[in-house]
């Protein structure tokens, strides 16, 4: 720690790059997780596919969104099962 | 078979035109065949950077509706023989060109030249499409400020979704004595955020301001720190690794001296 970095602790400032860095990454993580609808189509449909090869799922209850809490972003997605395959 | 290089931002007025100017100027140094194509159409800029704005006849709408040949648009540069300016229409809008012609005219200019650099107008619409859309690399030109950065942060991913994988960041305007107060966010900051390679740090130097004014890109200018980080981004480009500035070193005392007297820095 230099002695700039001390003085600022001990009067509870921070420098303004550092506020400058952090705004930016939270304003980052907001532009970055806001993205279209057509792409969590595009995830939603392929995530059936996937998972119809072992349950059958209920596609129209099925719910895939995108958002962010504390400094992530968090890909959520409810399926609802009707069956699993027995054959697999 | 040359290379085309794209100079973008997203965000405006953080240098993208003065440093197609001075990568072209570089380029043409080192005896590379360059052409400079100014993508700003409506806004044209990149003809007064490089003092060439007297002998415009053709410009790059003209070439792509075959009003003309493209040699014909083709500006030969006042110093550099090897180094050319097809310069933007001022009276029409972005959508005169559209990727596929742009794309076919840097094809057809690569058959002949070294590089291609093509100055990028700011925003991601249409003019933003046209400039990357015949592109092996890109420059994203950013300063330190968080509106900056997170604009390049934007055109980075746009140009990933573009399948343009070659990406390098170049830092414009750093000021060493404000990243030294922490008033500024250093080079760490930048790409800790951006996770993308550098290619070039520029210090903020008001001797760009000056060559500007006469039209001579600084790059050529031997006493300028800006001209020799320049020189330094072209020395990458050409695929040297070089060192990066220590950009504190034109503030020492004796160096200041020895340009005010006339030494030069």
């Amino acid at each position: 720690m230099n002695l700039r970095a001390m003085l600022n602790a001990l009067m509870g400032r921070q420098d303004s790059k550092d506020v400058a860095k952090e705004r930016l990454r939270l304003v980052l993580v907001h532009d970055r997780a806001s993205v279209s609808p057509e792409f969590l189509d595009k995830i939603k449909e392929e995530m059936i596919q996937v998972i119809s090869k072992y349950m059958e799922i209920d596609e129209n209850q099925t719910q895939i969104n995108m958002h962010h809490s504390e400094g992530t972003a968090v890909l959520e997605a409810n399926l609802c099962i009707k069956s699993i395959r027995r054959n697999m | 078979m040359g290379e085309v290089i794209v100079v973008t931002s997203g965000k405006g007025g953080v240098g993208k035109t003065t440093t197609t100017a001075n990568l072209g100027v570089g380029l043409a140094m080192q005896n590379k065949k360059v052409v400079l194509i100014d993508a700003d159409i409506g806004l044209r800029n990149l003809d007064v950077v490089m003092g060439l704005e007297n002998r415009i006849v053709y410009d790059l709408v003209d070439v792509v509706e075959g009003n003309c040949r493209t040699k014909q648009a083709l500006i030969r540069d006042k110093r550099y023989e090897n180094l050319f300016l097809l310069p933007a229409a001022q009276t029409r809008d972005k959508n005169a060109v559209s990727p596929e012609q742009m794309k076919k005219l840097c094809d057809e200019l690569k058959e002949e030249y070294d590089y291609i650099l093509v100055d990028c107008p700011a925003g991601i619409e249409q003019g933003f499409r046209n400039a990357i859309a015949g592109a092996d690399q890109a420059i994203i030109v950013t300063t330190p400020e968080v509106s900056a950065v997170r604009d390049a942060d934007r055109i980075i991913g746009l140009l990933e979704a573009a399948e343009l994988e070659e990406s390098r960041l170049l830092i414009n305007r750093l000021r060493p004595e404000m990243v030294k107060r922490g008033d500024m966010m250093n080079i760490d900051d930048i790409l800790e955020i951006l996770a993308i390679e550098l290619v070039g740090v520029i210090p903020d130097d008001e001797r760009i301001i000056v060559s500007t004014n006469r039209g001579e890109p600084v790059v050529a200018d031997s006493n300028s720190l800006a001209g020799q980080a320049y020189r330094n981004v072209v020395q990458r480009i050409l695929g040297e690794a070089v060192t990066f500035l220590d950009l504190n070193q034109n503030h020492s005392f004796f160096s200041r001296l020895k340009r005010l007297i006339g030494f030069g820095g």
